[in-house]
This record gives structure tokens, C-alpha cells and sequence, in this order.
């Protein structure tokens, strides 16, 4: 029966090729034009860490105090002073926890002129934690942490370009003037959103290189992100950690209901202790997120790209409102045939789904269109944009992916089939009398 | 008499006439929508920085090692940029208009710490020749003077004596007129006092997102900017900016070659680079908003000839007794203006609607009149113009299909 009604609809799509031009194109401009749009949306809604998304926590505390945050820093800072990343670190209460900052250090490759390159100060659980593949080599270990051991995890791309066509495992990096032995190189990474750090809008590239923490602090490496400003922020490096300004980053891995409950309460426990202790004035507010809360917290999702795709789907519905009056218009003009069909003993059913399928087709060949006419879209806004990679986190949001195809033609046969349901309803509801009288 | 007719023969149509109703109200809303974002992002591209644009280029450097000269080192460069040829003026800077990097402090009316009316301002630090620089134009009062001019390291907590605001932090900061002689605190007791108002000069943020309200208000302090890893802001005459960049890396190399300079950048460039996003975004919604309105104008026609098919033998008939083909024509022209014209007003009310909403979620400028009233007027004309074919197409139905099948 389905294969007689392709065929019916094949035949008729022919007829009139004009209208079935002008539908398809309808549709498939529809789907191309929103998809497009939508690409970066689902890109930046996306979980970055799908299986470990409810697991991973970062707490917050703070440090500004109700009173001193301003107008421009309304919310408690993301980021925490040393000396309270010190004391979660010490808590050890999560499977795994990291501290950690980003820096910047000069590269001295083995020929050539010294580089700007951006990097990480983390610990070791940082890379288990967040799931970074290692294309050679392994991770420092705990004890690195601890000794503040002078190694080096490259990125493959840092890697390549220091040693080309060389293992760099077990050689030598100078990174702002000192030595460094790199003990792995982590594979192609693109975290999108890179949750683990929004500070600068979520969709930076993962940095360079990753340094133990410990040995960071001990060479006193300064990272470019402190979050307070910088009248208040202590001089001298020693006072520096001592002081409440905010600049350290912390996660923490906590798999059980009852771990994330333990935290938190030490959390709360340990903002009552500051008070207590006199060193917040306040009982500072803490909070808790894991990582889709979080990144609903930053608002990863820019409010233009909500705005961007809302109109997208409004321009969607206006192109599927269309192709249902030029559904209309084709169906009816086919009332005599399908009187005919009537006639001879069809029933309304038949008539149904015969046109319904018809416009299931019709919602294939949009849906082709619309995926070519959405990786054109998606290539102009890539140069536009100067994107070169695809394979990164900012090629990530606008580039053709699985989801981005199935989505595609789930929208665009789903939204055709609903949109050619009230025609093929009118049609199969044809008087075959009237009809052939008429003629 | 026409309406009459047509109002009844609507109401047989009812699916047809709702249907493009429907469209022409969603394409009027979008479009007016759509048209007073892209206005919002022009406006934000087009937005003057206040400094010399033409003229202006940036370059970062740093010395290898660690030099313990660095103050005068700082001052050799300067001495040696300003005394190139074509060169009208130079500073080093934590940063500079849309570099999206820079020194911010936060500055408040009061003396004491509480931080409830301290607001962050962006600080460009300058000495007597900053005014040169820049290109920044003096409004009130009076710039530097070279008595004045200070040393500035990145965490050095110095308190400036004086200060140049923008005429925008003025306003904000003095509301009541003059602020010439005012003062402000800088997250401290010690009073700084307001000498001279520029035009406007934007701060290193003003093209990102998030940072409504933090587009102008910024300073000059009156320091020289010395640091391992800095900006050199020039001003070249006209014409000659891409000679000096080559000439100025070059001079620099001279005095000290153990050294690092990059994003050596006219200023056009930087412009561009923060604007990127706002660009292309524009540039999409403007090509949405043309293929939306001819998606439209396509699905007028469908069903316009749909129409005009299911109405053959009425139109014949009307031919029979007498209409002429100006009448069909006319008679199709007056029902679209009847559809679309309802289409076009839901259409403003959908687009005033979401404007608000828009307006609260993005701040986004209110929608001028001009816009609702050109997007309804443009899908109207465009629906008129859709029309003209399938109305060409029923005033040539014979006479004779009337008496067909009676």
C-alpha cells in the first residue's frame, strides 16, 4: 500500500512541477535559514560532559560581602580567594578536586622565536576529572602535586609545534624561563561549552600546556584573571594568598547524593566558621553547582543567540504556514481525481493518508534542500565569522554535526506532515458528485 | 459594494484568508524586529571610540629577562617613537578603546569604603602629551600638566591628585552640571580631582556583550604606564600610519633587540575584530528578513491561485454579466488589501508585543514608528505585488466557462 502510495505521489509531485518546486523550496529555505541560526544554539546548549555532567560541582562563596559587591559585580564571584581553595583542597571530600587558574607564559621552542602561550595551573585530578584524552603519555601524578614537581602536560597542537614528528613524553620545555619535563600530551579536546571555565563567555579553546598548581604558586606565576580590582589587590605575592581577593578556580568530582550533601554542609559550615573567625564581617552566601546548572547560571547561552533563534523559529512557521496554503492550493486543484478515485471505490482514509504521504515527501525533499542550503549557511557564517577549524569550540557553533542533521530532518518531515494534515483532511473530505457533475 | 462581496466570498474561504493573514502578521512582526536589532548593531558598530581612528595603531611589547631599567626603558621608546617622523603622538598603556583588555578602578562620590555608589570606570593612563595621542577632544577644563605625571606599575595603589573624565562619566557622576573641580575616590579616602572633560573616549570593553552602560565611562590618570609587557598607543599624521608601523618596530628593534613586539594593528582592525559578532549577526538577520519576505510574497501567489482556481466558474460568471477584466483585477487587489491589511495590523501589535519583550531580555532600544510602520507597509506592497499574477490569470477566465456544466 505505501509503496502505491509513493507512487501516486511521485506522479502527482510531476504534475505540477512549478508547485512542487515552490513547496519544496518553501520548506527546504525554511529549514536552511533556521537551521542555520539553531546550529549555534544547540552547539551552546549542548552538555560538554555528558556521562559526568551531574557529578562535577563548583562551590562559591562570598567573598565580596552583601555590602562592598557593586553595581557591576552583582553576583558572588566565581572564583575564590587562595587561602579558601587551600582549605576545600585540604577537606579532600570529592572522589577528585582541583584548584586552578589560567596563565599565560612565554615558550621557548628548541629553534625559532619565543611565543605567548596560555596555560593552566591544575592539579593532577583535572584531567580525569574533565575526561581529557592523552594521545601519549599520562598525567602527572600526586606526588608531582605535592613536591611541586616541575612537569608539563602540552596540548597536541603546543606539542606539534614544538616537536614535530617527535614524542616531546619525557623531553624538556622551557615555559617562562624555566624547565619543564612533559610527562604526556592530551589528545584533541573540545569541550563546548569549555564548562570547567566561562570566565570569558565559555567557548575558548582549552589552553596550551597544564602545569602542577603547586609548583605555580611556588614560582609565583601570576594568572591574568584576578576578580578584584586592581586597587585592592595586595602586592607583594605572600600577601597575595593571605588576601580575600578572589582568583582561584575550584571543582570537585562528588558521584553520590550523600557526598554532594556532605559538601555542601561543609560549605555552609566553613562560610559560618569565616564569620565566626572574624574574617567576613557578613556570613557570606554559598552556593553549589553542578554543570548544567552552572552553565544556565553564566548564561552561556548569549541572550542575542536566544533572540537569533527565536527568530529563526518564527521565520520556520511563517515557511510552514506557507507550505500549507500551497498544500491547499495543490490538493484542491486535484479534487477531481481524487472524485475519481472516490468513485471508484476508495475510501476517505485512503485519500488520507495517500495525501499525507505525499506531503511526507514533500518534507524529504524540503529537508534535503534545507540541510544543503544549512551547511551553505553554516560555511558563510564560519568565514564571516574567520573560523578556519571546524574541529574546535568555536567551529563546534557553526558547523554540521550528527545532532544537527538528525534535528534537521526531524524538524522538517515532522513540520510537514502537521502542516499537510488539515489539507489532506479537507481533501479526502471531497464530494465525488460535485465533483464529476462539474465537469 | 465590492467589500460586500468579497467579505462573503471570505467567508467560504476562511482557511485561505487565515492562513495569509497569519503570514503577513508574523513577516510584519519579524521584520520590524529583525530591523530594529540590525539598527541596534549598526548603531553600536558605528559608534565613535573618540579617538583619532584614521590615524591610530597599537603594538605590544616585552623585553626578554627581566631588565631592572624598565622605567627608563619605557621613556627611551617613548622618546624614540614620538621622534619619528610622521609621529604625533605616543603613550604606553594597560590597554586601550575596544581592545577588550585594560585597567579598570572602581570610582565613587564618597570618601569612605562602601562600595554601594562606587562604580567601575575604565583608567588610561597618560602624561602632559596623552591629549596628542589620543586625539581625544577637550571639552572642560584643562589637560595634564607635566608636574603632575607619576610613575604607574600594574598593582601600584596610588591615588592620582587630578583627573580627566569623559563627558559621559560627568554627567553621570555630577549630574547637577560642572564637574571641573569636583572630586572623586578611588576606593579611598584621599580625594581625586576632576581637571579637564574629553568628548569621549570609550573603554576597552565598550564593543563586548554585557556591557550596557560601561561604553564611556572611563579616565585618564595621570601616569606613566611602566610594565614588562605593555601597549604602545600611536598617533601617526594622516596617510602615513602604515609607514610608521614598519618604521616604529624597526626603531624599537634598534634601541633594544632582545625583545618581543606583536599585534602590531591599526586601530580599523581592532574596530573590526570586537565587531565581528555583531556583523555577521546583522548580516544574517538581514538575509533572513529578505528571503522571509519572499517566502511570503511566494505563498500570496499559492494561494491567491488556488483561489482563483477554486473560483473559475464564479469569476466566469461575474465575466457573463458584464465585469469587466479591470474589475476582476480590482476585485482580487481589494480582497488581498482587505486580507493582508488585517494581516499587517496583527502584525504591528505582534511586533509592538515582542519588542517589549525583546526590549526587556536584551535591552533593546524600543522600535521607532518609522519601523513598524515601513516593515506593515512593505509586506502590504510587496502582497499587492504578489497578487498582480494570479489576478492577470482569473481576468482572463473566458465568459464561457459560466455556462460550462450548468
Amino acid at each position: 500500500m505505501l509503496a502505491y502510495f509513493l507512487e501516486l505521489a511521485f506522479r502527482s509531485l510531476r504534475r505540477n512541477v512549478v508547485l512542487t518546486a515552490l513547496m519544496v523550496a518553501a520548506v527546504g529555505v525554511g529549514i536552511g535559514a533556521s537551521m542555520t541560526m539553531l546550529t549555534t544554539l544547540i552547539a551552546m546548549t549542548n552538555n560538554p560532559i555528558p556521562d559526568k555532567s551531574s557529578q562535577l560541582f563548583l562551590p562559591q562563596i562570598d567573598s565580596f560581602g552583601d555590602a562592598s559587591r557593586t553595581h557591576d559585580m552583582r553576583d558572588v564571584p566565581y572564583v575564590l580567594p587562595y587561602r579558601d581553595a587551600e582549605a576545600f583542597m585540604k577537606a579532600q571530600l570529592g572522589v577528585r578536586q582541583t584548584a586552578m587558574y589560567p596563565l599565560a607564559l612565554n615558550v621557548k621552542p628548541p629553534q625559532g622565536d619565543l611565543f605567548e602561550a596560555s596555560g593552566r595551573a591544575t592539579y593532577t585530578d583535572f584531567f580525569a576529572m574533565f575526561e581529557v584524552p592523552f594521545r601519549s603519555g599520562a598525567p602527572w601524578g600526586h606526588r608531582e602535586d605535592a613536591d611541586q614537581g616541575n612537569v608539563v602536560v602540552l596540548s597536541s597542537t603546543l606539542a606539534d609545534r614544538l616537536f614535530p614528528g617527535v614524542d616531546p613524553v619525557g623531553r624538556t620545555v622551557n615555559l617562562g624561563k624555566r624547565d619543564y619535563r612533559v610527562t604526556g600530551v592530551a589528545g584533541h579536546w573540545t569541550p563546548t561549552p569549555r564548562f570547567y571555565d566561562t570566565n570569558a563567555g565559555g567557548f575558548d579553546e582549552p589552553e596550551d600546556f597544564y602545569i602542577p598548581f603547586s609548583i605555580a604558586i611556588d614560582r609565583q606565576i601570576e594568572t591574568n584573571e584576578y576578580a578584584c580590582d586592581a586597587t585592592s589587590l595586595a602586592a607583594n605575592w605572600e600577601a597575595r594568598l593571605k588576601s580575600d581577593c578572589p582568583w582561584v578556580q575550584f571543582w570537585v568530582e562528588l558521584p553520590h547524593a550523600a557526598q554532594v550533601d556532605a559538601f555542601r554542609t561543609f560549605l555552609q559550615n566553613y562560610a559560618a566558621e569565616q564569620q565566626r573567625l572574624g574574617r567576613y564581617p557578613w556570613l557570606p552566601v554559598t552556593a553549589l553547582f553542578d554543570v548544567m546548572g552552572w552553565m544556565d547560571h553564566v548564561h552561556v547561552v548569549p541572550s542575542q543567540v536566544r533572540v537569533n533563534s527565536m527568530i529563526a523559529s518564527g521565520f520556520l512557521i511563517v515557511c510552514l504556514i506557507n507550505a500549507v496554503g500551497l498544500m491547499l492550493a495543490k490538493f484542491s486543484s486535484r479534487a477531481v481525481e481524487l472524485s475519481v478515485r472516490r468513485a471508484l471505490g476508495a475510501s476517505r482514509n485512503n485519500l488520507f493518508l495517500q495525501c499525507v504521504t505525499e506531503s511526507m515527501l514533500i518534507g524529504l525533499l524540503g529537508g534535503l534542500l534545507g540541510l544543503g542550503l544549512t551547511a551553505v549557511g553554516l560555511s558563510a557564517l564560519r568565514a564571516l565569522r574567520g573560523i578556519t577549524s571546524q574541529d574546535s569550540i568555536v567551529g563546534h557553533l557553526a558547523s554540521l554535526n550528527l545532532e544537527v542533521v538528525l534535528v534537521t530532518f526531524g524538524v522538517a518531515i515532522l513540520a510537514t506532515i502537521c502542516s499537510g494534515l488539515y489539507p489532506a483532511l479537507r481533501a479526502s473530505r471531497v464530494q465525488p458528485a460535485w465533483q464529476l457533475k462539474a465537469q | 459594494m465590492e467589500i460586500v462581496s468579497i467579505s462573503a466570498s471570505l467567508r467560504h474561504n476562511k482557511a485561505g484568508a487565515v492562513l495569509i493573514a497569519l503570514q503577513i502578521a508574523l513577516t510584519v512582526a519579524i521584520v520590524c524586529n529583525t530591523l530594529a536589532i540590525v539598527k541596534q548593531y549598526v548603531d553600536q558598530i558605528e559608534r565613535p571610540s573618540g579617538i583619532d581612528e584614521p590615524n591610530i595603531f597599537t603594538l605590544h611589547n616585552q623585553w626578554l629577562g627581566e631588565p631592572p631599567d624598565l622605567e627608563a626603558r619605557v621613556q627611551g621608546d617613548l622618546a624614540a617613537l614620538r621622534s619619528l617622523p610622521g609621529v604625533v603622538g605616543a603613550e604606553s598603556g594597560s590597554g586601550f578603546p575596544l581592545n577588550a583588555g585594560g585597567t579598570s578602578g572602581f570610582f565613587s562620590r564618597h570618601p569612605d569604603q562602601h562600595y554601594d555608589d562606587a562604580w567601575n570606570t575604565a583608567v588610561y593612563y597618560v602624561d602632559e602629551q596623552g591629549q596628542a595621542a589620543f586625539g581625544v577632544k577637550l571639552v572642560a577644563g584643562r589637560w595634564f600638566r607635566a608636574d603632575e605625571i607619576g610613575v604607574q606599575h600594574p598593582s601600584d595603589p596610588n591615588i592620582p591628585a587630578v583627573m580627566i573624565i569623559t563627558q559621559w562619566a560627568a554627567r553621570f557622576f555630577f549630574p547637577d552640571g560642572n564637574a571641573v573641580g569636583q572630586v572623586l575616590y578611588l576606593a579611598s579616602p584621599t580625594p581625586s580631582r576632576v581637571v579637564g572633560v574629553v568628548e569621549r573616549i570609550e573603554t576597552p570593553w565598550a564593543g563586548m556583550r554585557h556591557m550596557d552602560g560601561f561604553v564611556e565611562r572611563s579616565a585618564f590618570l595621570p601616569y606613566r604606564f611602566v610594565n614588562n609587557g605593555l601597549w604602545y598607543v600611536v598617533r601617526t599624521r594622516p596617510g602615513q600610519r602604515a609607514a610608521v608601523m614598519k618604521a616604529a618596530q624597526q626603531k624599537l628593534f634598534a634601541m633594544t633587540p632582545a625583545r618581543i613586539i606583536d599585534s602590531v594593528t591599526p586601530f580599523s582592525e581592532t574596530r573590526q575584530r570586537i565587531y565581528a559578532r555583531g556583523r555577521s549577526s546583522s548580516l544574517m538577520l538581514g538575509t533572513l528578513s529578505v528571503l522571509l519576505l519572499t517566502v511570503t510574497a511566494f505563498g500570496v501567489v499559492g494561494l491567491t491561485s488556488y483561489w482563483v482556481a477554486q473560483r473559475r466558474r464564479q469569476i466566469g460568471m461575474r465575466r457573463a454579466l458584464g465585469a469587466r477584466r479591470v474589475d476582476i483585477l480590482s476585485y482580487f487587489h481589494t480582497e488581498n488589501l482587505l486580507v493582508a491589511g488585517t494581516g499587517a495590523v496583527l502584525g504591528i501589535g505582534l511586533c509592538v508585543a515582542g519588542n517589549l519583550w525583546l526590549a526587556q531580555r536584551l535591552a533593546l532600544t524600543r522600535v521607532g514608528v518609522g519601523y513598524i510602520g515601513s516593515a506593515a507597509l512593505v509586506v502590504l506592497l510587496l502582497s499587492q505585488l504578489a497578487v498582480i499574477w494570479p489576478a492577470l490569470r482569473a481576468a482572463s477566465i473566458p465568459p464561457a466557462i459560466a455556462s460550462r456544466g450548468l
